[in-house]
């Protein structure tokens, strides 16, 4: 065994050069107006996916009107100057198409997954909704509707969900970061196609966008296709730069006690403001995610697992999550489940107890080297999927980074020291920068399922 | 608008004679095993799939949840390895491997790096045929199971499928969840686990593909050495079950902002000579995009839901045609009166040309966009198999599905589609509807 992993040693350390040379399929390149373009090849099947990227998301709401962005995402399907409503939806289903669009905090994007030879069909619409939407209040106000819907069904029927939205309004002092991306409810319910609008004037410019085209295509019929159709809109010159406010010093530890009679089972949620990635400056949020591997990464192989799951047996569940890529502060987040007969007060010391011994205890060599190994394999893997390369890409673009960041992520993560990660986890895992939640039912409620068995 | 609509036609034209060219081949092993393949060596990497048949529905009376538990910890330590060791070798590797359990099957998923074959199938094939149940995983493996089923009492949707499947399926396996009860989880003892291990990965049931990096020769070598330390043969299959669908409403009391609305009657086999004409039927009804009636109906106009659909749901013992929303309580009503009245319309009227015609193109032009990648392809090729579908399926089933005619689909529509079966099952406090109707 020994010498078989000796061997691996020597696989894996080519795969290690791998990433680099996988950019060869990546292009990238502007059009005149200022929209970016970058063209993922990947030639084994016939189809591709076009995405548009708009650098706007949540966190450019102004206050008071949250969840704008993601009606104007839904809004989008309505219908432009030449276009029906659900036109657009029909012709990329008439031809076995897929569709769809998310929103974030930092990005709205729209895709299309068709056959090759529609590109210019996709660009084509795309472009036209870029600039000619079309909304009616009597258009708005089903739409409204099916937010809150969406809302009721994502948000408002699970309990975890509702926490996270306080949590994230208590780590957030002052940056937009703090509010729903699908919006406060009475913020939602008073939206019009009139506040849509206006946010979509502003924002929905070709110098505020990102195009990602991955698939069977190539870069000179994207760039040939990209300048007839989004070349002729007009760059809006008074694009205002994303200047966010940012947050002040965090100086005191916030706790929650959130009380839902649908929690049946009390668990502990640990948020900590982090730093993110930034164009040429990444190794902090690679530091960090490596850490949140170590920490809390596979059960059987994470500090947090190994101590509390396996040893002590105090947790039934243990994760630590980290989201690098976000334009402004990101968060580091821990989930502790405890076993049946452990308090959260005793869950939440032995949490503590077991993040100041990682610390103290320094990182364990053997495992940091097996984490690397597994992300050199990642960029292997990750070119069986296409799509899933561009959505990073696209996601990365509108959070302040570029392609050249994208590129170097793999080897910044594969220089990440030992040192790093245990002063990446003591600047941030600092009780005055966090969220402690405590999730739990109502005492009554507790009482009622004891009772009842 | 004119030149939009010659432009329309054209781009539909310009899909039409996609059809997918995906090259499979048929792997007989030297043990007498079968295995599909697409090799594909641009990538150096491949994506292995495996199902067995028979899944959680193969409990032992009294032994629900004893298929899931196990499959759960299969990777929990195998062989000479504990479960710190099984995941550190398999990290080692950079592989990864997914274990699941659902009513017909348990599913193995691998994802390894072609250079590190040999390594990687050892450790899978410990996995599967030795792993170790000890006590310590067991018990960790078990607690986190029972989370799982006190967070599902809590969750609406799984409170609706819960319900759904007891009403549907009573006394049969389906009719409970597979994942078991707290009580019958708490109960299970690692002679269970081995018990349960014996009867479901078994050689007598079981279907297997790769696509990526990999040799015909070198996977004959694979799955020969995977099943040779594997039972023979399994435990005996559930019997086929007829669904009860007695019609109406039935409301299971939830305290929750949203009813979840789970309509369904009997549907039809995949082997049946009116399948294509049925799914496209469904297509038109409730399928996926926002064209489906049901979709524009309930969500585009009125704003009832975030997303409806119904599918037609082929399990191995039962067929049905089931779909779901969620509305808010004060809107479940008009929103099951929609879904009746759009049911009741495609079965007395039936599709128009034009609805069958854009339903065929986007069955058709999806069809070839569904093999992108290697664990995409292990993934359809391994469900083929399991479902009885012939090799050279993919290369004959967009022409089937051109062949179906508008008459077809009217006529299938009027004899598939059953109100008077049709029925709602509502979880949550919806107003205007009686609990337990």
């Amino acid at each position: 065994m020994i010498s078989t992993l000796r061997n691996m040693s020597i696989a894996l350390a080519c795969a290690v050069a791998l990433p680099v040379a996988a950019a060869e399929d990546v292009t990238s390149f502007t059009l005149d107006n200022g929209m970016e373009v970058v063209v993922v090849e990947d030639h084994r099947s016939p189809a591709v996916v076009h995405m548009i990227w708009y650098k706007v998301g949540a966190a450019d709401e102004t206050p008071g009107i949250s969840g704008v962005a993601h009606l104007l995402e839904h809004l989008m399907f309505k219908g432009t100057e030449t276009r029906d409503p659900g036109e657009f939806s029909g012709i990329v289903q008439a031809n076995g198409g897929s569709e769809n669009a998310f929103t974030s905090w930092d990005y709205t994007a729209y895709f299309q997954r068709v056959a090759a030879d529609l590109l210019p069909q996709m660009m084509e619409m795309e472009a036209d909704r870029m600039s000619n939407l079309r909304l009616t209040e009597e258009q708005t106000a089903p739409e409204v509707s099916v937010v809150l819907e969406e809302r009721n069904q994502r948000t408002d029927s699970n309990p975890a969900a509702l926490y996270r939205e306080q949590a994230r309004a208590a780590l957030y002092l002052n940056h937009p970061y703090g509010r729903p991306i699908i919006g406060w409810r009475h913020e939602v319910a008073a939206l019009g196609a009139e506040a849509a609008l206006e946010f979509y004037g502003k924002h929905y410019v070709p110098n505020n966008a990102v195009l990602v085209v991955a698939g069977d295509v190539t870069p000179e019929r994207v760039r040939d296709l990209a300048e007839e159709y989004y070349g002729p809109i007009p760059p809006n010159p008074d694009l205002a730069p994303r200047d966010r406010v940012t947050e002040p010093p965090h100086l005191a530890a916030r706790r929650l006690v959130f009380e839902d009679p649908r929690i049946a089972q009390p668990y502990l949620s640990r948020t900590y403001l982090a730093p993110e990635r930034n164009s040429g400056v990444q190794e902090t949020a690679a530091a960090l995610m490596l850490l949140a591997d170590l920490l809390g990464g596979a059960p059987a192989t994470s500090h947090l697992g190994q101590a509390l799951q396996f040893g002590s047996q105090k947790a039934v569940y243990t994760a630590a999550y980290y989201q690098p890529t976000s334009l402004d502060a990101s968060s580091f987040s821990i989930t502790l489940v405890p076993a049946d007969g452990v308090t959260l007060e005793e869950a939440e010391a032995a949490l503590d107890a077991e993040i100041a011994n990682f610390l103290d205890g320094g990182v364990d060599g053997a495992q940091l080297a097996r984490l690397k190994r597994q992300y050199a394999a990642n960029a292997i893997y990750a070119k069986d999927n296409a799509q899933g390369r561009a959505r990073k890409i696209g996601a990365a673009l509108t959070s302040g980074l570029t392609l050249a960041d994208v590129e170097a992520w793999p080897e910044v993560i594969q220089s990440v020291t030992e040192e790093d990660i245990l002063a990446a986890g003591r600047a941030v895992l600092v009780p005055e920068g966090s969220v402690t939640g405590w999730l739990r039912a109502p005492k009554d409620a507790v009482d009622v399922v004891e009772v009842s068995q | 608008m004119k030149r939009f609509v010659a432009a329309v036609a054209l781009w539909v034209g310009a899909a039409l004679p996609l059809h997918a060219s995906v090259e499979i081949t048929e792997v007989t092993t030297p043990a007498g095993f079968t295995a599909w393949l697409v090799e594909e060596p641009a990538i150096p990497a491949v994506s292995l799939e495996i199902l067995f048949k028979g899944g959680t529905s193969l409990d032992q009376p009294g032994k629900r949840g004893a298929t899931y538990l196990m499959t759960a910890i299969l990777e929990e330590g195998a062989g000479d390895l504990d479960a710190l060791g099984f995941a550190q070798a398999r990290d080692d590797l950079a592989a990864s491997f997914g274990f699941d359990a659902s009513d017909d099957y348990v599913s193995v998923s691998a994802r390894f790096l072609s250079d590190t074959t040999d390594e990687a199938m050892a450790l899978l094939s410990d996995a599967l045929a030795a792993p170790r149940f000890d006590d310590d995983a067991v018990e960790r493996v078990r607690a986190q199971v029972l989370v799982g089923l006190r967070g599902d009492a809590e969750d609406p949707d799984t409170v609706a499928s819960t319900a759904f499947s007891e009403m549907t399926f009573g006394d049969h396996p389906y009719g409970t969840p597979g994942e078991g009860t707290i009580d019958t989880v708490a109960a299970l003892t690692r002679d269970d686990l081995l018990a349960a291990h014996k009867g479901a990965l078994a050689q007598d049931r079981v279907y297997i593909s790769a696509a990526g990096d990999i040799s015909p020769e070198r996977l004959a070598q694979v799955v020969d050495d995977l099943m040779a330390r594997l039972p023979e043969s399994g435990a005996a299959l559930p019997p086929p079950v007829t669904p009860n669908f007695p019609g109406g409403v039935q409301v299971v009391s939830f305290d929750t902002p949203q009813s979840v609305i789970t309509f369904a009657q009997p549907g039809l086999d995949r082997d049946h000579p009116d399948y294509f004409a049925a799914y496209i039927a469904n297509q038109i009804l409730g399928g996926s995009g926002f064209e489906a009636r049901l979709m524009t109906e309930v969500r585009e106009k009125r704003g009832l839901t975030y997303g409806i659909y119904s599918y037609l749901l082929g399990k191995d013992q039962a067929d049905l045609l089931i779909g779901r929303a969620s509305t808010a309580n004060a809107r479940a009503a008009e929103t099951i009166e929609v879904v009746r009245a759009e049911w009741e319309r495609m079965a007395t009227e039936g599709p128009t040309e034009a609805e069958v015609a854009k339903a065929k193109t986007y069955l058709i032009g999806g069809y070839p966009l569904r093999f992108d990648g290697n664990a995409a392809i292990a993934g359809i090729m391994v469900g083929m198999q399991a479902g009885g579908l012939p090799i050279d399926y993919i290369a004959t089933r967009n022409d089937r599905m051109a062949a179906v005619t508008v008459e077809d689909v009217r006529r299938v529509a009027g004899e598939l589609l059953d109100p008077q079966a049709l029925t709602f099952l509502v979880v949550g406090q919806p107003e205007g509807l009686e609990a337990g109707n």
